[in-house]
Parts: structure tokens; C-alpha cells; sequence
């Protein structure tokens, strides 16, 4: 027995994953390591030598704080928001109501919609003569200025809706193809045997979803970390994220070097996140592949 | 086949159940309604402005529904010099991304689900590590190079962008979807005499096919929603959303909702079309 699979894992020689593994790693290597390289360099490296000037410059900015503070808010906020919504979504489709192929599309249609369009179309809504304000004076409700600079929640409010709205998508679509690939026969024995609704969800579906909701993390953590027009096109630069900054910075400030270091807080974040979510992953699913 | 013919253990539990599972039918679809309100309000009231006279759109209340329509105001935001080829620009991009990262992304992903071998950890952390990497930080060199060899300001570089932006995704949505596809069955194939190729092609392709489109779609929605790179590497051959976004500044209300409307316009569509493709893929939970 223990001989056969050794053959087996014998036969798989190395040469073959490196071939497949080479295209990517040359494509990745050229564009992306290379202005890596390039980008620390014109973080670090002033006229005459390594400097923290462009450092100095990022922190002594009013603007980076905020920026730091907000885009971990909504970080924080906004992804357990959305893997909620977006189960609960999967779920009523699962539990195949009329309709459900229209509510899907329905549902789905946000996935093509850049966060530039997420902005202006929630623009359309928070906007001080906009529709939320329009709708509140046709009931007799006062209006309300929701994306002034003077009331803070509610820009974060605005920024969280059209988030929320825009990318739950995504999320949306990877547990649905995940748990296409779950037989309901598990869930169906779990009934029967008395287990309710909430048992079932959380012994039966969500283990078997874990490899779908991995990918889901990974991608919306590293993605949110990197939200930028929509909170531009919806208060221009009073709610700050670090990205957006590293936009201000480039194109209206003209100063790569402080774009470069502000890029670097947001790459050092992402990372770190990263690291964290493959080590976990990585323990779970090693332990559960040999039971 | 009638339904006395069901197995007798399950009939006295559905009669038994009849009316708490109609209740609870009720339920889900006041549920799928809400959401739906939800999701579909916005794109409803971005249309209503865009369709909307401008000077309706400068009086408040504003109307809820559709009393003042016209094409005015998209009409002046689409003969706005540069926002149709802006259009076609973004949809060769996006083609171009799609296959290009399928081509190089599809036999890493498969490479990483099948293969353990020295040196996957420190390819997966890498993959992560330029998924990771935002995309200021190497649009700005790439400006550089990409003048120097003369690609600046053409589709082609955007494609290379992009591609570079999606195929970590591509890998390891296409890696998840390997690891799905049971190993055994691969096996037998080859025992029986297929050769790699050919058990890859005729065992494994066609259970990963769904998931390879979801990857083909994510990595074509990449492209068209990515505003910053492209504006940086373009200055001509902008595609929609940094042509928006760079004549954003400066511009009116009505233009921003028609901006809006006109990226969105194309999202409905390319859904729409998407939607029959991926519900025959995922058919099986939504039939």
C-alpha cells in the first residue's frame, strides 16, 4: 500500500510544475518586480543618496493619518458586512425561490461596476439635491447634508453603502460557485436527522465553503485595502484612504517619490494581511487533507 | 412516476411541514425582494438623473420617477471628444487581458493544485505579494519603460497592465478550482492509457470549465473597472473609466451622473450576456 503511492507521488517529477510555473513567473518577474525595485528606489533614494525625506514629507502631511485611520476603518467594517451579506444572498438563492435567476442577475450586475461608477452612482443618491434627500422632504423628514466635510459618520456612511453594494458581488459569485460544487445530499441527511437550519449551516455548508471563502478573504481584504474612486468621486479628498492619497500625491502634487512611500505603506498592509490569511489557510487545510 | 411512488419515510414529513415550508417560501422572497431593492435602486435612480433634463435635475425636490426623460444629458456627455473611442479602447483592453492571463495564469493554477514541489510556498507567497502590490507603485516606473520602448499610450500596455493585475487572481481562482476537481478520476484516465494531455482535456477541463469562466470573468471585469493605471500609462488612448476620471474635476453634476451612467450601462450588458454562460455553467444550483 505505502509503496504504491510512493510511486505514484515518485512519478510526478519536478520538471513539470516548473514548466507550467515559468510563463507567469517570467511575465510577473518583468512587470512587476522590476518597478518594484524601482519604486523603493524612488522611495528611498534622494539626490545624493538613501534619504527618509519623502518619509518625513508622507507623515508631516495633515492628510496621511486620516487616510491610515479610514482605510483600516472601512477594512474592519465593511468585509465581515459583506461575507454576512453575501452568505445570506447565497443562501436564499440556494433555497431555490421563484425568480431566483432574475434575482441573481439582478444581484450580480454590480460585479462589472468600477468603484469610479460605484461613486458616481451613489453620488446620484447622498448628493446634497440628490434622491435620499429628495425622498426624505417628499415624506416631510428634514434633509440632511450626508457628504459634508463637517459630518464625519455619514461620509463614512456613504463610502460603506456604495462599498457594500459594489463588491459584495464578487463575494457573492465565489460562494455560489462553491457551494454549486456541495451535493445537497449532506444538507438533506443533516435534516433529517433534526439538525436546524443554523446547525446545518454551520457544521454542514460552511465547512465544506471554507477553500470559496479563503479566496473570497484574500481577494476582498487585499482589494479594500486598494478602494480609492469611490470615496474621490463621492467627497473628493475630505474622507481620505491611502491610496487616494498616493493618487494626490502623483498626479496633482506631481511628487512620485512621496507616491512611491505611500504605495509602500499600502503593499506593507496588503502583505501583512496576506501572510496572515496563506499561514492560516495554509495549517487548516493541511491538517484537514489527512484526516 | 406519481407521487405515491415517493419513498414512504419522506411523505408524512413534507405533508407534516406543508405550511411552514410555504410560510418560509414567503419569507425567502420578501428577503430576495429586499435585497433586490437594494441592489437595483441605484442603477435605477443613476438612469432616472442621467435621462433626466438638466434643468430637472437643478430643482428639488427631484422627482422619483421618470416625468422630465430625455437624451440630453447623455447626449452632451457622449459627444464629448474622446468618450466613445474611450469606450472601445476599454473593451479591446479588457479581450486582451482575458486571454492572455487565462493563457499564462490557467497552467500555474493547475501546477499548484496537482504538485507539491519545492519552492510552492515561496511562488504562492510571491503571487500574493504582486496581487498585493497597489498599482501606483509600478505604473509609474512602467511609464518609464513603456515610453523608452515606445509602447506608452497604446492598448497593448494597458493589456500588459492589467494582465499583470489579474493573473494572481487568475492562479489562484483556477488553483481552487483544480483542487475541486477529484485527483482520482485524472488518475484513472491516465491508468487507462491517456497521456497527461488527454486526461487534462477530457476529464479534468470539463469540471473546471465553471470555474475557469468565473476566473475569465473576474479577470475582464478587472480590466474594465481599473481606472488608475490606465490613466497613468494613456494619455490619448484612454480607456471609459480614466477618461472619466480625468475629466472629473471640473465637471457638473449632470455630467458625473451621466459619466455614471454611461459606465454602467455597459456593466448591465456585458452581464446580461454573461448571465446565460455562467447560468448553464452554475445551472445546478440555480435551476
Amino acid at each position: 500500500m505505502t509503496t504504491a503511492t510512493t510511486t505514484t507521488t515518485r512519478r510526478r517529477r519536478p520538471p513539470v510544475p516548473v514548466l507550467l510555473l515559468i510563463p507567469s513567473v517570467v511575465f510577473m518577474t518583468a512587470l512587476f518586480l522590476w518597478p518594484l525595485v524601482v519604486g523603493i528606489g524612488q522611495a528611498f533614494l534622494g539626490e545624493d543618496g538613501p534619504t527618509l525625506e519623502f518619509v518625513r514629507r508622507m507623515v508631516d502631511d495633515p492628510h496621511f493619518w486620516p487616510s491610515v485611520g479610514n482605510t483600516l476603518l472601512l477594512l474592519v467594517v465593511l468585509i465581515p458586512l459583506q461575507f454576512a451579506f453575501a452568505l445570506a444572498m447565497a443562501l436564499l438563492l440556494r433555497a431555490k425561490p421563484r425568480f431566483s435567476q432574475v434575482y441573481f442577475y439582478l444581484w450580480v450586475v454590480p460585479l462589472a461596476v468600477s468603484d469610479l461608477c460605484a461613486g458616481l452612482v451613489w453620488l446620484a443618491v447622498f448628493t446634497d439635491q440628490g434622491y435620499l434627500n429628495s425622498l426624505l422632504d417628499l415624506l416631510g423628514l428634514p434633509t440632511y447634508p450626508w457628504l459634508s466635510f463637517a459630518s464625519y459618520p455619514t461620509m463614512f456612511l456613504a463610502v460603506l453603502v456604495a462599498e457594500l453594494w459594489r463588491a459584495t458581488s464578487l463575494v457573492l459569485v465565489i460562494v455560489v460557485a462553491g457551494m454549486q460544487s456541495i451535493p445537497r445530499d449532506y444538507e438533506e441527511a443533516a435534516e433529517v436527522f433534526g439538525a436546524t437550519f443554523w446547525q446545518r449551516l454551520r457544521h454542514v455548508l460552511l465547512p465544506q465553503l471554507r477553500p470559496s471563502l479563503q479566496v473570497a478573504l484574500i481577494l476582498r481584504t487585499i482589494l479594500a485595502l486598494q478602494t480609492f474612486a469611490v470615496a474621490q468621486a463621492l467627497t473628493g479628498r475630505d474622507f481620505p484612504l491611502l491610496v487616494g492619497e498616493t493618487y494626490q500625491w502623483y498626479n496633482l502634487l506631481q511628487n512620485p517619490n512621496v507616491s512611491a512611500v505611500l504605495a509602500l505603506v499600502v503593499l506593507a498592509l496588503s502583505m501583512g494581511t496576506a501572510v496572515v490569511y496563506l499561514r492560516v489557510l495554509r495549517d487548516r487545510t493541511s491538517t484537514e487533507a489527512r484526516p | 412516476m406519481t407521487p405515491a411512488d415517493t419513498p414512504a419515510p419522506h411523505k408524512p414529513a413534507r405533508a407534516g411541514r406543508g405550511r411552514g415550508a410555504r410560510w418560509r417560501a414567503v419569507g425567502v422572497q420578501l428577503a430576495c425582494l429586499a435585497v433586490t431593492a437594494f441592489m437595483f435602486a441605484p442603477v435605477y435612480l443613476v438612469a432616472l438623473a442621467a435621462l433626466s433634463t438638466p434643468e430637472s435635475l437643478n430643482r428639488f425636490p427631484l422627482s422619483l420617477l421618470p416625468t422630465d426623460v430625455s437624451v440630453e444629458t447623455m447626449a452632451s456627455f457622449l459627444t464629448m471628444g474622446g468618450v466613445l473611442p474611450a469606450f472601445v479602447n476599454s473593451l479591446i483592453v479588457g479581450v486582451g487581458t482575458l486571454v492572455l492571463s487565462v493563457l499564462i495564469g490557467l497552467p500555474a493554477g493547475y501546477a499548484l493544485a496537482r504538485y507539491v514541489f519545492a519552492g510552492r510556498d515561496a511562488y504562492q507567497l510571491f503571487m500574493l505579494l504582486t496581487r498585493a502590490l497597489p498599482i501606483v507603485v509600478l505604473s509609474v516606473p512602467l511609464a518609464q519603460l513603456f515610453l523608452t520602448t515606445g509602447l506608452y499610450d497604446t492598448t497593448y500596455a494597458v493589456i500588459l497592465l492589467h494582465t499583470a493585475l489579474a493573473l494572481p487572481t487568475t492562479v489562484l481562482i483556477t488553483s481552487a478550482v483544480f483542487v475541486g476537481v477529484p485527483r482520482d478520476q485524472e488518475e484513472a484516465a491516465q491508468i487507462f492509457g491517456a497521456t497527461p494531455v488527454q486526461a487534462f482535456v477530457r476529464v479534468v477541463l470539463p469540471q473546471a470549465l465553471p470555474g475557469i469562466a468565473a476566473a475569465g470573468l473576474f479577470t475582464f471585469v478587472t480590466s474594465w473597472n481599473e481606472v488608475l493605471g490606465a490613466a497613468i500609462l494613456t494619455l490619448d488612448r484612454r480607456t471609459l473609466p480614466a477618461q472619466v476620471l480625468s475629466t472629473l474635476g471640473a465637471s457638473p453634476l449632470t455630467y458625473r451622473f451621466a459619466g455614471g451612467f454611461a459606465l454602467i450601462v455597459p456593466a448591465l450588458v456585458f452581464v446580461a450576456l454573461m448571465r446565460k454562460y455562467l447560468l448553464s455553467m452554475w445551472g445546478t444550483t440555480l435551476r
